[in-house]
């Protein structure tokens, strides 16, 4: 079993949702990524998403686009990120860290070379957000063969056919993209996102993390009465940007004992 | 002979293009697929195609006998096809005019476009305007700097222009931008792509709409010359002029197609815009898989061109194909051949053409000086130079 399915299973168990922050690594700068991370982990993360950046992030909005642009000024790269991620176990074996980014960085490298270093750095899940499983089933082979558990997007325009489409490609979970739109957008819309996520969850057993829209504690404890996991993206973001040296680390514990807060008090419907 | 016959159904032309969106672009794209299939053989649709290419646009364009630069260059007769004549100066008037028509079969009462140069935001907003649809453009905000007479003609047109501020702040930025908006608002907006890239059905469809061109200029060539062309060439920057033209001819034996990238400052200095001919890798950009300028983290490297719509690090999926099944070849002019070629046009023909088509028109010199005086070189002329006399004046340290 991975790290995310077991971390799923035992968050079940206690009858809790999952509280998945993420960062792009090397924002503001590369120095403060492990130690964020750690930070993340002590204030409440399950898992953390790691965002590689990108020159061209599409899917993502203002906010992201600019983390992604403050890593690269200091040329933080996939080689990079999985140093950093290499660096972050060596104190802490037990959190599941999901890559997120998009294709070309990985076919820059090759889709085996960049299973076998995620391996070889201890990643447990990747999220490419432009391969759809029609573009990627060597990739998802690759990954699969490495215990790596490929996570994929569903969205509120995936028709149910699609859903079983990518469900059968998909491990760990599947990450329900909350709105229309990129990342950072306002307006969501919890009775949609509720009877959505009820209708995924007859598709599939694969747990079901909801994302996109996620800004304070009362969403993330709108959206942990029904998912099984929360991704908090550009509202931590937000809160890096807003930050100096100083008080980096303690704002963003303070951000995440908030959302922890808000999601272990959802009651499960 | 088995004809060509690219893409395969899901829009791979071999291992190149493809769908390579977020999940929340799928529906969208299939829906434009279905639709697309639907409409692209439909008499009626093609009828009201065919009447605003040729009462709105003026087609077909003349195909024109460059005499006297022939001479000049003292070898292969030089023919243009003057898409530099159609109504607001280019090419891209001919996609737009598709896509509008197919946007408003959709039912999508707003139009969004993304523009380098701004002669794809122009024609976009020309045919919203001719339509009735509100019309969206993105354009880098240094783009919007450096060609702020195509900025006020798409306001008079009644176009929004909005400046893209991320990234390096031209056309790839643009794209960025354009395609947040169509997943935010895809319930009633329809993206125009202005090049043959993009997922699919784009780099198809826009293959499709400007291939008025090349069939043109079959016929055309007939008439003119009683035989078709020993060479076509063409500029390529995402390439859409170039598989206009090229596409009619890739089943014609003995007629090389020829595509010009921006060698820039030169392709030694890698300061170009110039994947193919500099063999850049294959990556992911845009939707579709194809050449792509990038660093060894795979991400995107900063391109170079004197000319705006040559300035793009990828290029359309159909010519990375054409590259490596070897039935077009691929070259690169420099800013410097390229702004030679413009004036030598200007002077000898009394046509100004595009900074973009004097890339062409700079590669057809060379070749044709290589030929001989009964053999033709078929440039296409893909738009006027108009909107380039700004550029020009600064490099020739003039004040306007």
């Amino acid at each position: 079993m991975s790290r995310i399915q077991a971390t799923f299973k035992t968050l079940k168990q206690q009858g809790k949702t999952a509280l998945i922050p993420y960062i792009t690594a090397g924002d503001p700068h590369p120095k403060h990524t492990v130690d964020l991370m750690h930070t993340l982990v002590k204030n409440g993360a399950d898992m953390i998403e790691l965002g590689i950046p990108f020159s061209d992030p599409m899917a993502d909005g203002p906010v992201i686009q600019r983390a992604s642009e403050r890593a690269l000024v200091h040329k933080v790269g996939l080689t990079a990120v999985l140093e950093m991620v290499k660096a972050f176990r060596q104190m802490d074996q037990t959190t599941p860290i999901i890559l997120m980014g998009y294709a070309n960085p990985i076919e820059a490298i090759g889709a085996v070379n960049f299973a076998d270093r995620a391996k070889s750095a201890d990643v447990d899940g990747v999220i490419t957000v432009d391969y759809p499983p029609e573009e990627c089933g060597e990739f998802v082979k690759e990954l699969r063969a490495r215990d790596i558990d490929p996570v994929f997007l569903l969205s509120p325009t995936t028709e149910p056919s699609r859903v079983d489409l990518i469900v059968n490609q998909a491990s760990g979970f599947v990450y329900y993209v909350s709105l229309k739109g990129v990342t950072g957008a306002a307006n969501l819309d919890i009775a949609e996102v509720s009877q959505r996520v009820a209708g995924i969850r007859q598709q599939t057993n694969l747990p079901v993390g909801v994302g996109f829209g996620i800004r304070d504690a009362s969403t993330a404890k709108a959206t942990a009465a029904i998912a099984d996991a929360v991704v908090v993206g550009s509202r931590m973001v937000q809160v890096i940007e807003a930050s100096n040296n100083e008080n980096l680390l303690s704002n963003v514990a303070t951000l995440m004992q908030e959302l922890k807060t808000a999601v272990d008090a959802a009651v499960k419907r | 002979m088995k004809l060509y016959d690219m893409p395969d159904a899901r829009g791979h032309f071999g291992q190149y293009g493809g769908t390579f969106v977020a999940e929340t672009l799928v529906e969208a794209l299939d829906e434009l697929r279905v639709m697309y299939e639907k409409y692209r053989h439909d008499p009626e649709f093609l009828a009201e195609f065919a009447y605003d290419l040729k009462h709105f646009v003026g087609r077909p364009s003349p195909i024109y006998h460059a005499k006297r630069l022939s001479d000049k260059v003292g070898g292969a007769q030089i023919y243009l096809k003057r898409e530099d004549l159609n109504h607001t100066g280019a090419h891209k008037i001919n996609n737009t005019i598709g896509q509008a028509l197919l946007a408003k079969r959709m039912g999508k009462p707003r139009v969004i476009a993304e523009t380098g140069a701004g002669q794809h935001g122009v024609a976009t907003a020309t045919i919203a305007a001719r339509l009735g649809l509100e019309c969206v453009v993105y354009m880098g905000s240094e783009d919007v700097k450096r060609q702020a007479p195509n900025v006020f003609r798409m306001k008079l047109l009644g176009a929004t222009v909005v400046p893209v501020e991320s990234g390096s702040k031209t056309l790839k930025d643009a794209l960025n931008e354009a395609m947040r908006d169509w997943v935010t608002n895809v319930h009633n907006t329809f993206y125009i792509i202005g090049t043959v890239a993009g997922p699919h059905p784009y780099p198809m469809m826009v293959r499709d709409f400007q291939s008025v061109i090349g069939t043109e200029a079959k016929v055309q060539m007939m008439e003119m010359a009683g035989r078709q062309p020993d060479a076509v060439v063409a500029c390529v920057g995402g390439g859409s002029n170039a598989m206009g033209i090229f596409y009619p001819y890739i089943d014609v034996p003995n007629v090389r197609l020829i595509g010009v990238e921006a060698a820039g400052h030169g392709l030694e200095t890698g300061m170009h815009a110039a994947p193919l001919t500099a063999n850049s890798p294959v990556g992911v950009l845009h939707g579709n898989r194809t050449y792509l300028m990038q660093d060894a983290d795979g991400n995107i490297i900063e391109t170079h061109s004197v000319s705006a719509g040559l300035d793009y690090p990828g290029v359309g999926p159909e010519h990375a194909w054409l590259k490596d099944i070897k039935r077009a070849e691929y070259v690169a002019i420099t800013d410097d051949e390229a702004m030679a070629a413009f004036h030598n046009l200007c002077r000898t023909e009394g046509i100004i053409p595009a900074l973009e088509s004097s890339h062409a028109l700079a590669y057809a010199e060379k070749l044709a000086k290589t030929m001989r005086k009964d053999e033709i070189v078929l440039v296409n002329l893909s738009g006027r130079g108009d909107k380039d006399i700004n550029t020009v004046a600064k490099l020739a340290n003039i004040t306007l």
